[in-house]
């Protein structure tokens, strides 16, 4: 069994309206499963609406299925015996960082977590330096937070979530918000975590070229997954992609229209590299 | 009728030694139904810029000029200009609160003291030019998804009628399918009406394929206002303050570097086929 396991997982809430009738029960999450392995870089895609953030949820026990069951490193999280020990090895990261930052000091707000797992005073400063060191903020350590730019905002909430030694880091979207160069520190420090630390990610995001390195991508369509495979693989399907509200990276389109055009082109071009190669320049 | 801006500058804490120019003496014209994108990493000024167009901030040093008049004299209208320069804030669908979509859309025109016809007149035609559905008009705004929900946003200012729009980040978190959807609306909007419309934005791809001007930000500063073409041209600059050139433009440029003689202008997936198609097909 891999640190993330979900057999036909199915999640479902009961819409009600103000008065508190039923109105009707939406399936949110469609007999999902799936294993990931320890170390992998796993990206999740999907529509605005498609139930991959409802999905990712479930990787931390902020909600349960319905039906079926989901292992965080061999834990059901339906146990609730089991609710913080998951919750520590599969951290959490959302959108805002604004909603995810408390502390007045950025190493205060980084050895928060540590701190409530009971953590020696001794072992959370040397934890707070190395998540620190990992995202490349620590010279930002005595810094208000409310100073920082987003991007490096949202480096000190994945610095967070580090400093409790998780397995596994679950990131909704967390370029989001951010300017250009602000999305490229915190992808370029999120593969460092899994390159270096041998963490292992999942990352939801709307931004195709942030999922290129990825080792295996899911995407998600009406709760349930709609295609899985290597980036390669699931790029190289433009106009499915496009029918499920999703784009591909901007090489990729690029050598898709010269090969419309009628050029001999393999198919599923992830980087610039490859496309130089392929044009045979 | 155009909106100048006249040595503007707006000062935090002015005479203390916090003091910090967020805008250091902007000039700018806005002409009527231009298409104009607004760039700039977080904290170079933009918000802080768009929101003197409407008055909703007032510069310490420095006019603002509304089709001819002055709009800091002690007698001008602000209400009038408020709603000849309608602003999309970010996020804009955690400002909906009535119980239907019509309601909600009809707020801005009921308060500008018009009769009950013609707020209904202006709700329904700002409903029909963000392209609703009927079926969502009496729906309560929260259970649509997040691109209509936007939609319903942007239609509340463009009930009031206004001659220029400013939305900021209009495509925060929709995914690519749904930022292609409002971003076209937008142009179908500025083109059909006549409207201005400046679109704060961090997507350099976005801001490429829809505009007609880019006014580039950097320290409270205006660092380029030109064309997108020859905006990004400036790529390397551009780098240097957080910001980045279109995919599809550092593409042209690896190419022409491996020595295929392409103009490295393009700033858009079809211009780029287009190019290297001609040298190469």
């Amino acid at each position: 069994m891999g640190i993330i396991k979900a057999d036909d997982v199915t999640f479902e809430y009961i819409r009600r309206d103000e008065e508190g009738n039923v109105e009707g029960i939406t399936t949110a999450v469609d007999h999902v499963s799936l294993d990931i392995k320890k170390g992998q870089f796993i990206a999740i895609l999907g529509h605005n609406g498609s139930g991959k953030s409802t999905l990712a949820k479930h990787m931390n026990a902020i909600l349960y299925p319905t039906e079926g069951t989901l292992w965080v490193d061999g834990m059901d999280t339906k146990a609730e015996e089991h609710v913080w020990d998951i919750r520590q090895r599969a951290g959490m990261v959302f959108q805002n960082p604004d909603n995810q930052i408390i502390g007045q000091v950025v190493e205060e707000d980084v050895g928060f977590g540590p701190e409530n797992m009971g953590i020696p005073t001794k072992e959370i400063w040397e934890r707070v330096e190395e998540s620190l060191r990992a995202v490349g903020m620590y010279e930002f350590r005595k810094h208000s937070p409310n100073k920082l730019s987003g991007g490096q905002k949202q480096r000190v909430s994945i610095a967070g979530v580090l400093a409790m030694h998780p397995q596994c880091i679950v990131l909704d979207e967390p370029t989001a918000m951010l300017d250009p160069n602000g999305r490229k520190e915190v992808i370029r420090a999120i593969r460092g975590l899994n390159d270096v630390e041998g963490i292992t990610v999942i990352l939801i995001t709307h931004y195709m070229e942030e999922i290129i390195y990825a080792d295996k991508v899911f995407v998600m369509d009406q709760g349930a997954i709609a295609m899985e495979g290597t980036p390669r693989e699931i790029f190289s399907q433009v106009e499915k992609l496009k029918s499920l509200r999703l784009d591909v990276p901007q090489v990729t389109m690029l050598a898709y229209e010269l090969k419309k055009k009628g050029m001999n082109l393999p198919d599923g071009i992830l980087i610039t590299k490859e496309l130089i190669d392929a044009l045979r320049i | 009728m155009a909106i100048i801006l006249d040595h503007i500058s707006y000062i935090y804490e002015k005479d203390t030694p916090m003091e910090h120019r967020a805008l250091d003496d902007i000039c700018l014209t806005i002409p009527d139904g231009q298409f104009i994108g607004i760039i700039g990493h977080t904290g170079s000024g933009k918000s802080t810029l768009v929101q003197h167009l409407n008055g909703l901030m007032e510069a310490s040093e420095g006019h603002v000029y509304y089709n001819g008049e002055d709009i800091y004299d002690k007698d001008y209208d602000m209400k009038k200009l408020r709603s000849n320069v309608g602003l999309v804030f970010q996020y804009p669908e955690h400002q909906l609160f009535e119980i239907d979509v019509f309601t909600d859309v009809c707020f801005g025109p009921k308060n500008l003291g018009l009769e009950k016809k013609e707020v209904e007149l202006r709700a329904y035609e700002a409903l029909k030019q963000v392209g609703l559905p009927d079926e969502y008009f009496y729906q309560s705004p929260f259970e649509l998804s997040g691109g209509q929900k936007r939609r319903v946003a942007i239609a509340g200012v463009m009930a009031m009628k206004p001659k220029v729009l400013i939305l900021d980040e209009p495509t925060a978190g929709l995914d690519p399918k749904g930022r292609e959807e409002i971003l076209d609306m937008i142009k179908r909007l500025q083109k059909e009406t006549g409207l201005t419309v400046i679109l704060v934005s961090h997507s350099m791809d976005d801001v490429a394929e829809y505009v007609d001007r880019i006014i580039v930000m950097n320290k409270g500063r205006v660092m380029y206002d030109d064309t997108p073409k020859e905006v990004f041209k400036n790529y390397k600059e551009l780098e240097e303050v957080g910001l980045s050139a279109p995919q599809v433009t550092y593409i042209m440029h690896a190419l022409k570097d491996k020595g295929l003689n392409v103009n490295t202008t393009a700033t858009t997936i079809e211009e780029a086929a287009e190019e290297i198609w001609k040298k190469l097909g």
